[in-house]
């Protein structure tokens, strides 16, 4: 579904990402993690199209789209939930749902879309004409999940959806991660969380100063391996 | 005593009009985080459009909108579209000097094709008044531009809360990286919005030229008062931007009447000093 290949990206002459190697299978939860700083979130940026990679090759379901800019590649199915959920503040929560249904494939399946969303998380149906500014965190996560699902995508980026909820939210996010991938749709999540992740994904990425440490079924990394990928120690 | 309110009545119809002379580069400001200096330019140019298709086409000012609305448009739209989105991201100051040039090079194309000779859009409007009793005398024009300038914001306003552009519009102008992740293509969103405030600039040159003189270098007087009225009320809000017209429209015309008319654009820029010393991001404006 998702295929990256040798993939290096600089900040400036910083090179925040060398020799990135990614496979996410269609169906599976993939989790990427690492510490502060590793380049998960640069390496998810570069992936829809918000950087550009100096050099590598990103495949999404066959079609080439690391020259693609990111309007064009939401439209093939491929979205991201952004860090800090950046919601629309000043739109209500139907106009958030509804600027997810941008492109004209997503359009068409507003209407089922929008039950889909509703019957993930009933909270948004009933605050549909507050504005985002006023929803709490929790509120904001799900919106910002279901404007992302909106999207009508078959590959759906987590990007740090635990950061400032509590446990209890966390946990319910998780578990409609978990029947969101169900539904048949490819699901990256990209943690700090490392026990919460491995322990809900399929295949695991570990990232250090911008280069995988580890990868593979996380069922069979032992904890020495894990702690070794991602502090270096 | 109904005479004495003459002058705040006078100046809360100006305040229409200059409500929408701010609302243009309020809006561009608001959605793109961006100052068009050449604002002013592009409504004097629309005000020599008007007066071309009046000549043209024995049309009156008023009547000239329904070409000279598509004729801005497009040509903000193609502005924005193949010269400002060139300096996208790159901070504001290219921004800046692009428009600030394009103003020139208007000013100045417009001075060698209609010469520096005073104009103005010639309609029987401007020598009515309404008389109420023979106690208040209020000059039709003044009323047209009032309802002009409330009729354009109106209808912006609508626009921007109820059509699915607006909408996206108004989710480029909260969260940029966000837009772009749902599949909005941001040049043309700006492109857009570029032709939208140019129609803006357009209704603000067709009323200012029906009730003043121009000439090719107005637009930067006019361009102060939209500064006036932004800062008054608020980058970027479109309510603020209507307030902040009245309330330079009041204070000048009040401040002409109690202090002379000599002192009418000094009494408008006090208020605003006043504004910006206690709350800088303006009347409605957020921080």
């Amino acid at each position: 579904m998702l295929e990256i290949k040798d993939l290096n990206f600089y900040y400036g002459g910083f090179q925040a990402l060398s020799n990135i190697d990614l496979d996410a299978k269609k169906g599976q939860i993939v989790s990427i993690l690492g510490a502060n700083g590793a380049g998960k979130s640069t390496l998810l940026k570069t992936i829809v199209g918000l950087h550009k990679a100096r050099s590598g090759t990103i495949y999404f379901d066959g079609n080439k789209i690391d020259h693609l800019e990111s309007h064009d590649i939401v439209k093939l199915g491929l979205v991201l939930v952004p860090e800090g959920r950046k919601i629309f503040a000043n739109l209500t929560v139907h106009e958030n749902l509804l600027m997810g249904s941008y492109t004209s494939r997503a359009r068409k399946a507003r209407k089922g879309n929008f039950e889909n969303v509703f019957h993930l998380f009933p909270r948004l149906k009933e605050r549909t004409d507050q504005f985002g500014i006023n929803l709490s965190g929790g509120e904001q996560q799900m919106l910002a999940i279901g404007r992302a699902l909106m999207s009508q995508p078959c590959l759906i980026i987590f990007d740090e959806i635990s950061l400032g909820l509590s446990p209890l939210m966390v946990k319910s996010l998780y578990e409609a991660i978990k029947r969101i991938n169900q539904g048949g749709m490819t699901v990256i999540l990209v943690e700090q969380d490392v026990k919460r992740s491995l322990k809900t994904a399929d295949t695991a990425y570990i990232l250090q100063e911008g280069k995988v440490t580890l990868k593979g079924d996380p069922k069979n990394f032992t904890e020495g391996e894990v702690k070794k990928a991602y502090f270096g120690l | 005593m109904l005479t004495s309110l003459e002058p705040l009545i006078n100046g809360i119809l100006l305040g229409g009009l200059y409500a929408v002379i701010g609302i243009g580069l309020s809006m561009i400001f608001g959605i793109m985080k961006q100052v068009n200096l050449a604002h002013g330019e592009l409504m004097i140019l629309s005000s020599y459009f008007s007066l071309l298709f009046s000549q043209l086409l024995g049309l009156p000012p008023l009547l000239t909108l329904i070409l000279v609305f598509p004729a801005s448009f497009i040509f903000g739209y193609l502005l924005q579209a193949f010269l400002f989105n060139r300096v996208l991201g790159k901070g504001m100051e290219p921004y800046l000097m692009i428009s600030f040039g394009l103003s020139i090079i208007l000013q100045n194309a417009l001075l060698l094709i209609f010469t520096p000779d005073a104009r103005s859009l010639k309609t029987g409007l401007i020598i009515q008044t309404l008389d109420v009793y023979g106690l208040l005398h209020v000059p039709v024009i003044y009323l047209v531009d009032f309802a002009g300038g409330v009729l354009m914001i109106g209808f912006l306003h609508l626009f921007m809360k109820r059509t699915y552009l607006g909408r996206a519009i108004r989710a480029s102008a909260d969260d940029l990286s966000a837009s772009k992740l749902m599949g909005i293509n941001i040049r043309k969103i700006y492109a857009l919005a570029m032709g939208i405030a140019a129609v803006t600039a357009a209704m603000s040159g067709v009323l200012v030229g029906m009730t003043f003189t121009f000439y090719p270098h107005s637009g930067t007087q006019y361009l102060i008062i939209a500064f006036g009225v932004v800062i008054i009320g608020g980058m970027g809000s479109l309510p603020g931007t209507f307030l902040g017209g009245l309330i330079l429209g009041i204070s000048q015309l009040v401040g002409a009447q109690f202090l002379g008319p000599g002192f009418q654009l000094l009494s408008g820029y006090l208020i605003l000093l006043i504004v910006l010393t206690i709350r800088p991001q303006g009347l409605l404006g957020r921080k």
